[in-house]
C-alpha cells in the first residue's frame, strides 16, 4: 500500500489524525530539549557563581515589567565584533539562575549582558530618568517614575521562596531577611546593611544606588540589577581550560 | 442570539458564568494588594455581564427544532466582528510604537504607554486577538461545512469565543499594568495561561465532537491543519508556561526553567507559535476559502499531504535557529539550521499548491480583490518561508540576528501572509454568513487591498534596509583593527527607515479601518438576501424534525 493509500485511510479517523499529529510533533522537542537537562557539559561549572540579592531580584522584575528585553539582549554571541564591543561571550552558567532567561532577540539598544560597572550609578540614574539628558539621540523611553516610586519589599520573602522552588539555592536565612536586605543594600550606613555582604558575598554592591540614602526606590532596585549584570561569576573571563564545561 | 439557546443551554450558560464570576471574585480578594486583584475584578465582571445578558433573554420563547437543520453560525459572526475590532486596535498600537522609535517622547511620560509595555500589546493584539478570533470564527464555519454536520451544542462555542477574548483582554491590560512573564509571544502570567488551557481543551472537544458527527467519510485537509493548530499550540503553551507563582494573590510567577534550557524551550515555543498558530491555522483557512472563491478544486491532494506532515514534523526542530552563536550547545543549533532548510520543501509545496489551484481562474484574480488578497498571501507565504530558511543559516544569521531584518521578516509573514489570507477569507465569508449577495462595496475591498499591499511592501523594504545596515555597521572594522562605528552611530543611521516603517504601518492601518467599515456596512445595510444553495447540514438520524431538502 502506498503512503498515499495509507493516508487515504488515516484521514477517515479523527483519533488517528490526533495521535499522528501529537507523535510527529513531539519528536523534535524531545530530541532537542530533553538532553539539555541531562548532558552535564551544557552548563559550565562556576563555583564562584553568586545569587541575585533581593534588591537585584526586585530590579530584575522591574526590568521584566517595563519590557526592557524587547530592545536589549543579554547574550553576547561568539563573534569577534560582539566580543570587541560588549566583552567576553556569554556562557550558559551566567544565566543559570535566570528564571526566566532574558537573552532577548532584538538590539534596538545595545546588549546589556556585561553592562554592570561600565557606567556610574549617577549616569544610570540620569539615563533612566531621561535618556536624552545624557545621550541626545537616544530613542529609549524615559522612566521618570522609578525615582519617585517606593520599592515594594513586603513580598520579597515570598519571591525568594518561589525562586527556591524552581531551583535557586536561597537559604532560610536569606528568605527571612529578604526585605531587610533589600533596604540595607541601598543604605550602607543603616544597621540592615551588615547582613547583606555576609549572606550574598563580599563582592556585593552595597551603596545608595539612586543617590538618595534613606529611601528605597524602584530606581535603587533597577540600578542595583544593572550594575551586577556580568558580575555574578568570573567564569567568562577565566582562561578557557578552567572555565570549560564538565569535570 | 440568546433566543437561539434552549432553556437548558441558557441555564448552563448562567451556571458557567456564575462559576467564572466566583473564581474572579476569589482572585480579586486574594490579590487585593496586587495588580492581579484588578484582573480578578475583570473576570468577575465578565461573568456577571454574561449572566445579565442571558438573564435578559431567559424567558424568551425557546427556539424550534428547525434550528437543527441549519448550521450554527452565530459564534462565527461574532468572531469576525471581534477579529476586526482587534485588528484596528492592535495595528494602531503597532503604528504608535513605530512612531515612538522616531519621536521617543510620544510615550507622554507614562508607564503604560512606554515601548516595552506596548510592544506585547501590539503583538498579542494582532496574533491572538485578530489572528485567533479569525481562526476560531473560520474554523467553526469550515468544520461544519466540510463535515456536513452542525456544531454539537450551542454553549461551548460561545464559551470558547468569549473565554478566548477574555484571555486576550487580560493579556493586553496586564502588559500595560506591568504584568508579564517576559517570554516573547507567551507574556501572559500564570492565571491567564491556566484559563487559556481550559478554553483550548473545550475548543478541541468541539472539533472532535463535530467530526464524530460528520457525514463525510473523509476529514478535509483544512481540518487537519486546524487540528494541528489546536493540538500543538496546546502542547507548546503548557510546556513553555510551566511556572511557580509567588502566591495565589500575586500576578508574578517564576519560570520553571532557567538560562539555556529556558531559552531553548522559549524558542521551541516561539518558533512553533509561528508554525502552528500563524501557519497551520491559516493554511487551514487557505485550503477552504481559496478554492471556494476561485471555484477550482485544490491542485494536488498529494502535495497537500506531503506539506501537512512535513510542516508538522520539521517545524518542531527549527526553533534553535533563534539561538545561533549563543550559549546553546552547537549540536542543537546545527539541528535547528538543518531542519529549517528542509522546511522549505513542505512550505513551498503548500504555496505552490495554492498558486496552481488558481490556474484557470487568473481572470478572477485580476477582477476580484478578495481572491487577489488570497493570491498575494500565498506569494508572501512562499517568499517569507524562503527568507526564513535563508536567515536560519548560521552565517546569514550572524548578520541578521538582533537587527531589524528579523522584524521585516516577521512582518512580511504577518502582514503579507497572515493578514492577507484572513482578509481574503473574511471578505468571502461575510456575505455568506449574513446572507448578502456581495460585500457592501467592492471598491472599498479594492482600496483595502492596495493599502495593505503598499503598506506591507514599504514596511518590509524599510526593515530590510535598516536591518542589513545595522548588521554591517556593527561588524565593520577600520584600518587600525578596531570597530568603526559606535552603537549610537548605527541608531542614528536607522532614523529614516524608522520613519518609512511607521508610514508603511500607517498605510496598512488605514486599509484595516476601511475593511472594518466595509464589513460593518455589509452587516448593517440590508441587501438582497440570498443564501448559498445547499448550505445545510445532513440531518442526523433520530433528529426530531425531518428536514426538507435544500430549496
Amino acid at each position: 500500500m502506498s503512503i498515499f493509500g495509507f493516508h487515504y485511510k488515516l484521514e477517515r479517523k479523527a483519533i488517528g489524525l490526533v495521535l499522528g499529529i501529537i507523535v510527529v510533533a513531539s519528536i523534535g522537542g524531545l530530541v532537542e530539549i530533553a538532553p539539555l537537562f541531562t548532558i552535564h557539559q551544557t552548563v559550565e561549572d562556576a563555583p564562584d557563581m553568586r545569587l541575585y540579592t533581593p534588591l537585584e531580584l526586585a530590579g530584575r522584575n522591574i526590568y521584566i515589567r517595563e519590557g526592557c528585553y524587547a530592545c536589549h539582549s543579554q547574550m553576547i554571541r561568539t563573534l569577534r565584533d560582539e566580543v570587541d564591543r560588549y566583552g567576553p561571550y556569554s556562557l550558559a552558567v551566567e544565566s543559570k539562575y535566570d528564571h526566566p532567561m532574558l537573552w532577548g532577540s532584538k538590539r534596538t539598544g545595545p546588549d546589556l549582558a556585561r553592562i554592570g560597572d561600565k557606567y556610574s550609578d549617577q549616569w544610570q540614574v540620569a539615563h533612566l530618568n531621561n535618556p536624552r539628558d545624557v545621550v541626545p539621540v537616544s530613542v529609549m523611553p524615559a522612566y521618570g517614575w522609578l525615582l519617585t516610586t517606593e520599592l515594594r519589599t513586603d513580598d520579597l520573602p515570598l519571591h525568594l521562596k518561589a525562586q527556591r522552588k524552581v531551583g535557586v539555592p536561597y537559604t532560610d536565612e536569606m528568605v527571612e531577611n529578604a526585605a531587610l536586605d533589600a533596604y540595607g543594600q541601598s543604605n550602607p550606613d543603616a544597621p540592615q546593611a551588615e547582613g547583606v555582604a555576609k549572606r550574598y558575598g563580599k563582592a556585593t554592591n552595597v551603596r545608595p544606588f539612586d543617590g538618595l540614602p534613606g529611601r528605597l526606590t524602584e530606581m535603587d532596585a533597577l540600578v542595583a540589577y544593572l550594575q551586577v549584570l556580568g558580575h555574578l561569576t568570573d567564569a567568562a573571563t577565566r582562561p578557557i581550560a578552567q572555565a570549560g564545561g564538565g569535570k | 442570539m440568546i433566543t437561539q439557546l434552549t432553556r437548558n443551554e441558557r441555564q448552563l450558560a448562567i451556571l458557567i458564568s456564575l462559576v467564572i464570576a466566583i473564581v474572579g471574585l476569589m482572585l480579586g480578594l486574594a490579590g487585593r494588594d496586587d495588580p492581579i486583584g484588578l484582573h480578578g475584578a475583570l473576570i468577575c465582571a465578565t461573568g456577571i455581564l454574561v449572566i445579565a445578558l442571558v438573564g435578559k433573554g431567559y424567558f424568551a420563547p425557546e427556539p424550534s427544532d428547525e434550528r437543527l437543520t441549519r448550521y450554527y453560525d452565530d459564534p462565527s459572526k461574532a468572531g469576525i466582528v471581534l477579529a476586526m475590532v482587534w485588528v484596528v486596535f492592535a495595528l494602531a498600537i503597532g503604528d504608535w510604537v513605530a512612531w515612538q522609535l522616531v519621536y521617543p517622547d510620544l510615550t507622554f511620560g507614562q508607564g503604560w504607554s512606554s515601548f516595552g509595555r506596548l510592544r506585547p500589546v501590539h503583538t498579542t493584539g494582532v496574533i491572538f486577538g485578530f489572528g485567533g478570533n479569525g481562526l476560531i470564527a473560520t474554523s467553526f464555519y469550515v468544520l461544519q461545512r466540510t463535515s456536513r454536520a452542525r456544531l454539537p451544542d450551542q454553549v461551548s462555542p460561545w464559551f470558547v469565543l468569549i473565554g478566548y477574548n477574555l484571555f486576550c483582554v487580560i493579556a493586553v491590560t496586564g502588559y500595560m499594568m506591568g504584568i508579564t512573564q517576559s517570554k516573547e509571544y507567551a507574556e501572559p502570567e500564570w492565571y491567564a495561561d491556566i484559563w487559556l488551557v481550559v478554553v483550548w481543551v473545550t475548543y478541541l472537544l468541539i472539533y472532535l465532537r463535530t467530526l464524530a458527527r460528520r457525514k463525510e467519510p473523509h476529514i478535509y485537509v483544512s481540518n487537519w491543519y486546524y487540528m494541528a493548530f489546536i493540538l500543538v499550540v496546546a502542547m507548546l503553551h503548557i510546556v513553555n508556561n510551566l511556572a511557580v507563582p509567588v502566591s495565589l494573590g500575586s500576578a508574578k510567577s517564576y519560570s520553571l526553567f532557567s538560562g539555556v534550557q529556558d531559552a531553548m524551550t522559549e524558542w521551541w515555543y516561539g518558533h512553533n507559535a509561528v508554525a502552528f498558530f500563524l501557519t497551520s491555522g491559516f493554511l487551514g483557512m487557505m485550503y477552504y476559502f481559496l478554492p471556494m472563491r476561485a471555484g477550482r478544486p485544490i491542485f494536488s491532494y498529494r502535495l497537500s499531504i506531503i506539506s501537512f506532515w512535513g510542516i508538522t514534523f520539521f517545524y518542531m526542530w527549527a526553533g534553535s535557529h533563534h539561538l545561533h552563536y549563543t550559549a546553546l550547545p552547537q549540536w542543537v543549533q546545527t539541528l535547528g539550521m538543518t531542519f529549517s532548510l528542509m522546511l522549505l520543501i513542505p512550505s513551498w509545496a503548500s504555496a505552490g499548491n495554492a498558486l496552481l489551484t488558481l490556474n484557470g481562474a487568473w481572470h478572477k484574480v485580476r477582477d476580484d480583490a478578495t481572491l487577489r488578497f488570497m493570491m498575494v498571501a500565498a506569494v508572501f507565504y512562499g517568499l517569507t518561508t524562503f527568507e526564513g530558511s535563508f536567515m536560519a543559516i548560521r552565517s546569514v544569521n550572524s548578520l541578521s540576528h538582533y537587527t531589524d531584518w528579523t522584524i521585516g521578516h516577521v512582518h512580511a509573514g504577518a502582514l503579507g501572509w497572515v493578514a492577507m489570507i484572513t482578509f481574503g477569507s473574511i471578505y468571502s465569508l461575510v456575505p455568506w454568513l449574513w446572507k448578502r449577495e456581495a460585500m457592501y462595496s467592492a471598491a472599498l475591498v479594492e482600496a483595502h487591498f492596495w493599502f495593505a499591499l503598499a503598506g506591507t511592501v514599504v514596511y518590509v523594504f524599510a526593515m530590510w534596509n535598516s536591518g542589513i545596515i545595522q548588521g554591517l555597521m556593527w561588524r565593520t572594522y577600520n584600518e587600525s583593527g578596531t570597530l568603526a562605528y559606535s552603537f549610537i552611530d548605527s541608531l542614528v543611521a536607522m532614523h529614516p527607515y524608522y520613519i518609512a516603517r511607521a508610514f508603511g504601518g500607517l498605510l496598512f492601518l488605514i486599509g484595516g479601518c476601511i475593511g472594518a467599515y466595509n464589513i460593518w456596512m455589509t452587516i448593517r445595510v440590508p441587501g438582497a438576501a440570498t443564501s448559498k444553495s445547499g448550505d445545510l447540514p445532513v440531518p442526523r438520524p433520530g433528529a426530531v424534525l425531518t428536514p426538507q431538502p435544500a430549496e
